[in-house]
């Protein structure tokens, strides 16, 4: 691969005696939209969640390799976790809203990071929600309750809270699963949108949603790395003979 | 004995006890009403004993109710700004830790502690600073008190805040504090005030902890450093005099009393409801 | 950036301070008691202190024995009354009651835990204790008089009757309470495979809800009797105070938070005095503590966490 946005070498997690990824080493392309993909189980969402240093929020997990992102090793220990996470959104399976109003949700990530300029913070809201494609749903009710929301429109604004912070990646763990199909296929367009200005990797359970989004594709088995490449290669010539029994729906 | 009998004999027995314990409530509550409601009036709750009070002379119970205010208004405060952090680290910060069990079960066992207790140990230190029985000394013995109250009750509600919320709020860059205070604190507001409100109404109807350490007086509270009435007391000590004039005005204080504490736990249950808007399900 | 960080480690470490020094309140309380407690307990024998009647603190005599069978006389006999009819209301709530009525009743329950304590002395010296004066005790007396435990002779109302009723009201919430959470913490699969073999509801009950959950409804009467235990003002308004052994439940009685609690005042211009009487409550304190670590150390393990 040319110019990768994510390395990862030999990445290694345990949770406690159990491992959940092993040996871990592969490239993630910028500017795509990469799904991971396998039965459930597997260390997908553990795979993801390394990406962003969320893994290690678990009690008892040891965490061993590299994660670079343009070439730098998030986990080395003078690293700021908290600035890698302003590169790195995630949209988590359920819509999780923060207890207060859409604007301040939106804002949220902004503040936090020091922005206190009004008309900035009305820019910047007005701006990520229209690319998570809520503004005109939400725009003459900006400061009621996020909690008020249907389902599809708070994983909008998380979409929309998580792009505000200007992330180079975009993490998703199976953000359609908890839709219904018209939210789920609004997201989905969403994402399509997105990858012209921002990496996005994807964890999918789904396999015609792998096929209809991802332009790379990984796939885990029981924690380990069996088939990774471009998706057209992919799903048309799987080279291993698990890659070529999941696609088929063998399990 | 055949099955069914059984079922039936037990069932019965069940509905007895549950009333023979609602009824007593209605009991207490009856009598409080019944005895205290006469003897209430405008001058009771707006005066301060005046000389001879306690012989049957005039005056009021102004004294109690706003040394009361105060002393559990104190505690609460002081208990708040214990609580809060102690609930979050042990939520946010430490987890499961043998630290954090060690806290808990000897919060848990400090709630159990008889409040005399309290009040014997408030006592002794102020014997070793030098202090004497003042609203300073009350309040210390109250926030002992109300704090297990307080910060057990907190864990409860922020530990029912779900993960994957927290995690959100970590996923967009925030450190641990922020979390803490700007999503963890809002998400559980409800709860919290309902925490306080609780350990206040526990604190404010307590006597055996004020009794060594906050004295009494016929006066308004008026320093940290003097002594102060509280309606506990008040309930106590008018209905430990000889006069019929002056019981009659204990029953009015405990009347005083129980519905201060009936308001408090209706705020509780209506905290619960109106601070929700932002609160996630 | 960095003062980010920086107010974060800087609140973790207040926060930690201020959550072990809570930690530690309980043996800061128990320390300063024991300090002051020391000198009676260095100049009298642990069990003249304990088994001793005589009580003449101006001729330096200190028996507890009479105060600490008050106490017993009238938490046991609290806890008599309250067992049965807790524990039968527990159950009516978690398996038998609908929603709508646990809704109502569980409130109620509450509002009898928030009655402070004078509140209920002032209802026992109005209501119980003229109650047993004019009617049980005389009733009592003509039936079951002739065994000492019932017997009325120096009848005056105030007695170990009248404190074991007032407590056992202060008791209810507590066994009720955590009762409740206990049963409903058992898995209704247990439930229905009770009632699958053809037992009614309260054999289901009987033979199988109660036994999973009798380490925590144990856990609960401890607790109940811990505060039975240490409850001091309303016990004390209805009790009559007297220093004698109780023989009968229509007898005065003593208990040792009420002998804390009547001479405070005094205790510090007695030599010993003030030794004496916090090391009752020192007493009180360790008693209590251990009743409360054992109930909790089983509640945890039978709720999980929440214990």
């Amino acid at each position: 691969m040319a110019n990768p946005h994510i390395s990862v070498h030999n990445l290694n997690v345990f949770y406690g005696d159990r491992q959940a990824l092993k040996d871990l080493t592969v490239e993630i392309p910028e500017r795509q939209i990469t799904a991971i993909i396998g039965p459930s189980g597997c260390g997908k969402t553990t795979f993801l969640k390394s990406l962003n240093r969320l893994v290690e929020l678990l009690e008892g997990t040891k965490i061993s390799g590299q994660v670079l992102i343009r070439g730098l090793d998030i986990y080395r220990p003078d690293v700021d976790v908290t600035e890698i996470r302003k590169r790195i959104g995630l949209l988590s399976q359920t819509p999780q809203p923060l207890p207060m109003s859409i604007y301040d949700n939106v804002a949220f990530g902004p503040r936090l990071h020091g922005l206190k300029e009004r008309q900035e913070l009305d820019r910047i809201v007005e701006d990520h929600l229209r690319a998570a494609g809520l503004w005109d749903e939400v725009k003459d009710r900006l400061h009621a309750p996020a909690s008020r929301l249907s389902a599809g429109q708070q994983q909008r604004l998380c979409l929309a809270r998580g792009l505000a912070v200007e992330p180079e990646v975009l993490l998703g763990d199976e953000p359609t699963s908890a839709l219904d199909p018209i939210s789920a296929q609004h997201i989905e367009r969403r994402l399509l949108d997105l990858k012209e200005n921002y990496t996005i990797v994807i964890v999918t359970h789904i396999l015609r949603q792998a096929r209809r989004l991802a332009d790379y594709v990984i796939f885990l088995y029981l924690g380990e790395l069996v088939e990774h490449g471009p998706a057209a290669d992919f799903f048309n010539h799987p080279k291993e003979v698990r890659t070529r029994a999941y696609i088929r729906g063998d399990f | 004995m055949d099955k069914r009998k059984e079922e039936l004999i037990f069932q019965g027995l069940m509905i007895a006890s549950a009333l023979i314990v609602l009824g007593s409530l209605v009991f207490v509550l009856a009598v409080v009403v019944l005895k205290g409601l006469p003897a209430l009036n405008l001058a009771m709750l707006i005066q301060t004993p005046k000389g001879g009070y306690y012989l049957g002379g005039e005056g009021g119970i102004l004294n109690a109710i706003t040394g009361s205010l105060c002393l559990a208004g104190g505690a609460t405060l002081l208990a708040l700004l214990l609580s809060l952090p102690i609930a979050l680290f042990l939520q946010v910060y430490s987890g499961k830790s043998r630290f954090s069990e060690f806290t808990r079960l000897s919060l848990d066992v400090l709630w159990g502690v008889p409040s005399i207790v309290y009040g014997a140990f408030g006592f002794t230190i102020m014997v070793f600073l030098g202090v004497r029985a003042s609203l300073l000394g009350g309040v210390m013995a109250l926030t002992l008190l109300e704090l297990p109250i307080m910060s057990r009750a907190m864990e409860e509600v922020i530990s029912m805040v779900p993960f994957e919320l927290k995690e959100s709020a970590y996923a967009l860059g925030a450190t641990r504090l922020e979390t803490a205070m700007r999503v963890v604190v809002r998400q559980s507001l409800p709860g919290i005030l309902t925490a306080i409100l609780l350990a206040f109404g526990r604190g404010i109807g307590d006597a055996a902890s004020v009794l060594f350490t906050a004295g009494y007086t016929d006066s308004l509270p008026s320093s940290l450093f003097r002594p102060v009435a509280s309606l506990p007391l008040a309930v106590f000590f008018q209905l430990a005099t000889p006069f019929p004039e002056v019981q009659q005005r204990a029953y009015a204080s405990a009347l005083v009393l129980t519905i201060i504490v009936l308001l408090i736990s209706l705020g509780c249950r209506l905290v619960g409801g109106r601070f929700t808007a932002h609160v996630i399900r | 950036m960095l003062t980010r960080s920086l107010k974060d480690r800087l609140a973790s470490r207040l926060m930690f301070l201020v959550t072990f020094s809570s930690s530690l309140i309980v043996f800061l309380i128990a320390l300063a008691l024991y300090v002051r407690a020391r000198p009676i307990l260095t100049a009298k024998p642990l069990g003249e202190l304990i088994f001793s009647s005589s009580w003449h603190p101006l001729k330096g005599e200190f028996g507890f024995y009479p105060f600490i069978l008050g106490t017993l006389w009238v938490t046991a006999l609290a806890m008599i009354i309250s067992i049965p009819l807790s524990l039968l209301t527990a159950i009516y709530l978690a398996e038998y009651a609908s929603t709508r009525v646990r809704g109502v009743v569980k409130p109620l329950i509450d509002l009898l835990a928030g009655i402070p304590s004078v509140v209920y002395g002032l209802w026992g010296v109005l209501a119980v204790v003229p109650l047993i004066r004019g009617y049980v005790a005389p009733l009592m007396g003509r039936s079951l008089g002739f065994i000492p435990l019932f017997s009325a002779e120096n009848l005056t109302g105030y007695s170990v009757l009248a404190g074991s009723i007032v407590l056992a009201l202060m008791v209810f919430p507590i066994i009720i309470s955590v009762t409740e959470e206990v049963f409903r913490s058992v898995p209704d699969g247990l439930r229905e495979a009770a009632l699958a073999l053809g037992a009614t509801r309260w054999q289901m009950v009987k033979h199988v809800v109660m036994r999973k959950a009798l380490p925590g409804v144990v856990a609960a009467i401890v607790l109940g009797f811990s505060r039975a235990f240490g409850e001091t003002m309303a016990v004390l308004m209805v009790v009559g105070n007297v220093s004698m052994i109780p023989s009968s439940i229509f007898d005065p009685a003593y208990p040792l938070t009420a002998l804390i609690a009547n001479n405070y005042g005094e205790m510090m211009s007695i030599p010993l005095y003030d030794s004496a009487l916090l090391g009752a409550g020192l007493f009180l304190l360790l008693m209590v503590l251990c009743f409360n670590i054992m109930a909790r150390i089983i509640l945890r393990r039978v709720l999980g966490e929440g214990g």
